[in-house]
């Protein structure tokens, strides 16, 4: 059964990789490196691709690391049992939600919020100077890494709550008696100390965001264009092959296959980091 | 004597302590300020983390609320037309396709994942290993490639979208989590018991059976409802290979096309009628009371089990 499971995943591998051949074997590099994917064309560059979706999983980063962090060490050390685990169902709930509700969510509520309030305030406090340039459209990058950002922070947030648990006591209560204070001991020694277990949760998130397709197709305004801004729309490796994976012709099936590959190896090596790096901690921790 | 001590030069110690005492005050001050300013970040990270869902569930339940009725859940579709654009008919169908999909994923999923969860538990080899490593590296595979290996293996042979092959994408999103749940479960079960149970003559095989298992259920229950939630909220790999996003046909014959929530709900998301942007949020309503109800459900399954344990 282990075997036929096995073969299963070597199969899975094959039936990615495989069709995306003829692609790599007619454009060779400038699959990756070209700026222009126009298939109607028959041109196959995915840099653009590449591109929002390594920004829009950063950015996403940036805004669920913080909060994410914050909620962690907010449920390990403060909150009290019960509202401790009410919590932490809560922003477990959140990672339950499936993502084409808060596709939805974000094409009716959050669109016409940014670009009504939250482009233009974001515009106008930095004099609307790169990154923060450009349309106020609502839909686009800044949105997509949004929404990202509330999908991925129950992994993070999961992730780094049992590293942080998992460290020895003994710490805390050394550092306490050193006279160090609440946020000391948080800042110098507990997350210092969980480091490669947070980057390990962080990366998860990170791998989770590199392929989430649906909620990012719904509110990125699916453009496959150069991102001039963060408030440009466009278009992820994910939302293309949904896009255009059920109707496409032989040589864009080809390129598509080529974006499953490029997307693969992206979250296999962002994943496999991950696991090493929490694996690790677990061992530290214990 | 007065005299005398005021005529002595000052002493350096008292301004020393004076000094000393100045700086504590001012060190003391600014810790207590950076960590009462620490602690407000993270509170206010917590209440940020919490705004999201409350917002998402009232949006649903608002919007959503005012389509739900049981004509709407049992009956099927209607195309609005240019006389009659408000007329956005049930979801019956895409229910029954939801639910169809659901049970035959389960179906492929739960004893496969039973087996390999036997497997990673009993068996240590380097196989073994490299096997724990691809289960946990398949857990982060997006799920679109899942689809995307459906549709190559099942869907060209066959030359035809179906239902069957997005039970086949959502089974491999369900064995990782179901797996996990199964070793961890396995591995908490007293290794007396098992040992008991050798010693009484019974094989492997029948003390995994009629002991380790059913010790180990309820962590295997709460991760088989955990991950069934997961794949009913499933859209990107169901968009590449079930074949429809709208239908109004009762077909149930799953080598077919099927209507699913999750593709109906982004199907109308994008829909031309506004009467269908509400029906959205009905969908979209339904789902998220599905996934509710299984949350729910295995967290209560596991809060019985922990009490269990520590009573």
């Amino acid at each position: 059964m282990a075997g036929a499971f096995a073969a299963v995943l070597i199969f899975f591998v094959y039936s990615v990789v495989h069709p995306s051949l003829p692609a790599w074997a007619h454009d060779g590099l400038t699959l990756i490196t070209g700026t222009r994917w126009d298939p109607a064309a028959s041109v196959y560059g995915a840099l653009p691709l590449i591109l929002d979706t390594v920004i829009s999983t950063v950015v996403a980063l940036l805004f669920a690391v913080p909060v994410g962090l914050g909620t962690a060490l907010m449920l390990t050390f403060f909150l009290p049992r019960r509202l401790r685990t009410v919590t932490t169902s809560l922003v477990e709930l959140l990672a339950a939600i499936p993502s084409v509700v808060y596709g939805l969510w974000g094409l009716y509520v959050l669109v016409p919020w940014m670009s009504a309030h939250f482009e233009p305030w974001l515009a106008s406090l930095t004099g609307g100077r790169w990154p923060f340039s450009g349309d106020n459209l609502g839909a686009g990058l800044m949105l997509a890494s949004i929404v990202l950002a509330i999908m991925i922070l129950p992994t993070i947030v999961a992730i780094s709550r049992d590293v942080i648990a998992a460290l020895p006591r003994d710490l805390t209560e050394a550092a306490l008696s050193l006279g160090a204070s609440r946020s000391q001991v948080l800042r110098k020694v507990i997350l210092p100390t969980a480091r490669s277990g947070i980057l390990g949760a962080v990366s998860l998130g990170a791998g989770r965001a590199l392929g989430e397709t649906v909620a990012v197709l719904m509110v990125i305004g699916g453009n496959a264009q150069m991102p001039r801004s963060l408030f440009s729309v466009g278009a992820t490796l994910s939302s293309t092959i949904a896009t255009e994976y059920a109707e496409a012709s032989p040589s864009n099936l080809a390129a598509l296959s080529a974006l499953a590959v490029i997307l693969m190896v992206l979250t296999a090596s962002v994943n496999a980091l991950a696991r090493i790096l929490v694996r690790r901690a677990g061992t530290l921790g214990a | 004597m007065s005299e005398v001590l005021s005529s002595l030069p000052p002493d350096p110690i008292y301004d020393r302590r004076a000094r000393i005492r100045q700086i504590t005050a001012h060190t003391l001050k600014r810790r207590a300020r950076t960590s009462q300013l620490f602690m407000l970040a993270i509170s206010l990270a917590l209440v940020v983390a919490l705004v999201p869902l409350v917002l998402i569930l009232f949006t649903a339940f608002q919007r959503g609320g005012s389509v739900l009725s049981s004509t709407f859940l049992t009956t099927l579709p209607q195309v609005p037309s240019i006389g009659q654009q408000s007329s956005i008919g049930g979801i019956g169908n895409a229910i029954i396709g939801t639910l169809i999909v659901a049970a035959m994923a389960s179906v492929i999923a739960i004893p496969l994942s039973l087996l390999l969860g036997l497997y990673l538990v009993e068996v240590e080899t380097r196989f073994a290993n490299a096997l724990r490593f691809s289960v946990e590296i398949l857990s982060g595979v997006p799920s679109i490639l899942l689809g995307v290996f459906a549709y190559i293996f099942i869907v060209l042979p066959q030359h035809r979208f179906s239902a069957f092959a997005a039970s086949v994408a959502l089974a491999l999103l369900m064995t990782p989590v179901i797996t996990k749940s199964v070793e961890t479960a396995i591995r908490g079960v007293p290794v007396s018991v098992v040992e008991a149970g050798l010693a009484l003559g019974a094989r492997r095989w029948t003390v995994a059976r009629r002991v380790v298992l059913p010790v180990a259920r309820p962590g295997i229950v709460t991760g088989t409802l955990l991950a069934l939630a997961r794949a009913m909220g499933e859209t990107a790999p169901l968009l590449l290979i079930i074949g429809v996003s709208f239908s109004t046909s009762w077909d149930t014959n799953p080598f077919h096309p099927m209507s699913a929530l999750t593709t109906l709900t982004y199907y109308y998301s994008s829909s031309a009628f506004p009467a269908q942007h509400q029906a959205a949020w009905g969908v979209a309503l339904v789902l998220v009371l599905m996934v509710l109800v299984l949350n729910v459900s295995s967290r209560l399954i596991s809060a019985r089990l922990n009490k269990k344990v520590q009573g």
